[in-house]
């Protein structure tokens, strides 16, 4: 059990540093996110309030995510390492745990300057906002990166993600959007951990499926 | 494997029976609805086709699960028809549904209508589930990578149907409660037998398509023998 998250920290390690040396994704992921925000801005008429730019934050994060997932195989197609990444002596599934992993770190970086812009440019971040994103990050990494995987097979490649992607995460909006205007946000949270919960065991169990030749 | 499809003819017939006595019923047996009226009998078509789609998901994503687990190519194309069907009646649900919605409530679409936008995203998913299959070369990667698609459909179902439940409108007229059926009895047996006719019907289709698409296939491989 140790070896395999041996193998699973040091696949998540390797993400990263490529990502630290070459930088090819977070940036632009940063970019897009406040790009998005102000474009959101003038999407909004003044008389909207603030649960609407609350909605458009999360259609923000989501985009912006997409935007990355598009990114996770990215260097191992570039140069023809998938087949030695698959290759490696571990468990499969520690691939996939690893770029969720790296996923969910990309995502995070990405919010500490995205939330911050919101609560700038639009309105408060309140702690049940901040909490549905963190339970979000894992089911959007979770399930972006095993689609990520099956995109590579699929001849439209990047193409084909977002529309693979869009109906899984209507739930993740729901829960999201739900836990930032409400009340009471906690059945939103327990929905959103329940669908981490969920999609995080099938998307582990399924990996190696999609990957083999 | 034998290409002779035996069970769809008389699936075929069972359908055809259990349609036209259930319609029947529907116009001439069940009582008109005290609120609703006449518009209300949409209702025998409606739920029915909306069940089927559901077993047609449900069947697809087992024979997606056989397939992972045997390993047998075979299910592939049997996962692929029973969606290919499900979408189908899946569509059709979202017609009647609307349908429906438009004489009850004088709206096409209300997003209030949880069972209706379930179906929106299911519909969704599974085309999506097209555009991958038909973007992948055939073949055993194209059948696993389907095959594991569909199961996050069939997940999908239950987790939608959670997060529309929790959101909470209640425009959906709920016949079945956890307080039981609020229907009268022979509104009851009509509305069985128009689902199993359409469960048969369903199922006929299945029957049809795989042995047409079986059919194909085989004539592929003698032509390639030939070329």
């Amino acid at each position: 059990m140790t070896a395999y998250f041996q193998d699973v920290s040091v696949l998540a390690r390797k993400d990263l540093l490529l990502e630290l040396r070459s930088r090819d994704t977070v940036p632009s992921m940063l970019l897009f996110v406040v790009g998005a925000l102000v474009v959101f801005h003038f999407a909004l008429p003044d008389s909207a309030g603030d649960d609407a730019a609350r909605g458009l934050l999360w259609i923000a994060i989501l985009f912006t995510a997409l935007l990355g997932l598009g990114r996770v195989y990215a260097a191992e197609r570039e140069r023809g390492l998938l087949d030695g990444l698959l290759l490696a002596p571990c468990d499969r599934s520690a691939i996939w745990l690893a770029k969720t992993m790296s996923v969910i770190a990309f995502l995070l970086l990405m919010e500490a300057i995205a939330l911050p812009a919101f609560a700038l440019f639009f309105a408060p971040v309140t702690g049940a906002m901040v909490a549905a994103v963190i339970l979000a990050n894992i089911g959007i990494a979770a399930v972006g990166a095993l689609l990520s995987a099956i995109a590579l097979s699929s001849r439209t490649g990047d193409l084909i993600l977002p529309l693979l992607f869009l109906p899984l995460a209507i739930p993740i909006v729901i829960g999201g959007v739900g836990a930032s205007i409400v009340d009471d946000p906690a059945r939103f949270l327990w929905f959103l951990g329940l669908y981490d919960g969920i999609f995080a065991i099938i998307s582990w169990a399924s990996f190696e499926y999609v990957v083999t030749e | 494997m034998s290409l002779r499809n035996r069970s769809g003819p008389a699936l075929a017939v069972c359908a055809f029976a259990l349609l036209l006595g259930g319609i029947a019923l529907v116009f001439w047996w069940a009582p008109t609805d005290a609120d609703q009226g006449f518009s209300q009998k949409i209702f025998y078509i409606h739920v029915p086709v909306a069940l089927t789609a559901y077993a047609c998901f449900a069947w697809g994503a087992w024979k997606a699960l056989r397939l992972l687990w045997t390993g047998n190519e075979r299910h592939d194309l049997e996962s692929y028809t029973a969606i290919h069907m499900g979408t189908i009646f899946g569509v059709l649900t979202l017609v009647t549904g609307a349908i429906w919605a438009r004489i009850s409530w004088g709206v096409w679409w209300s997003w209030g209508e949880r069972q209706l936008v379930v179906f929106l995203i299911l519909f969704l998913f599974y085309s999506a589930y097209f555009m991958l299959r038909y973007s992948i070369d055939p073949g055993p990667r194209r059948a696993r990578t389907s095959a594991v698609y569909a199961l996050f459909g069939v997940v999908l179902i239950p987790i939608s149907f959670l997060a529309i439940r929790i959101l909470g409108t209640l425009l959906h007229p709920a016949v079945f409660t956890r307080d039981g059926v609020g229907m009268t009895g022979s509104m009851f047996v009509t509305f069985l037998v128009v689902l199993a006719g359409m469960l048969c019907l369903g199922f006929a289709l299945y029957h049809t398509e795989l042995a047409g698409k079986r059919l194909d296939a085989r004539l592929r491989e003698l032509r390639r023998a030939l070329a």
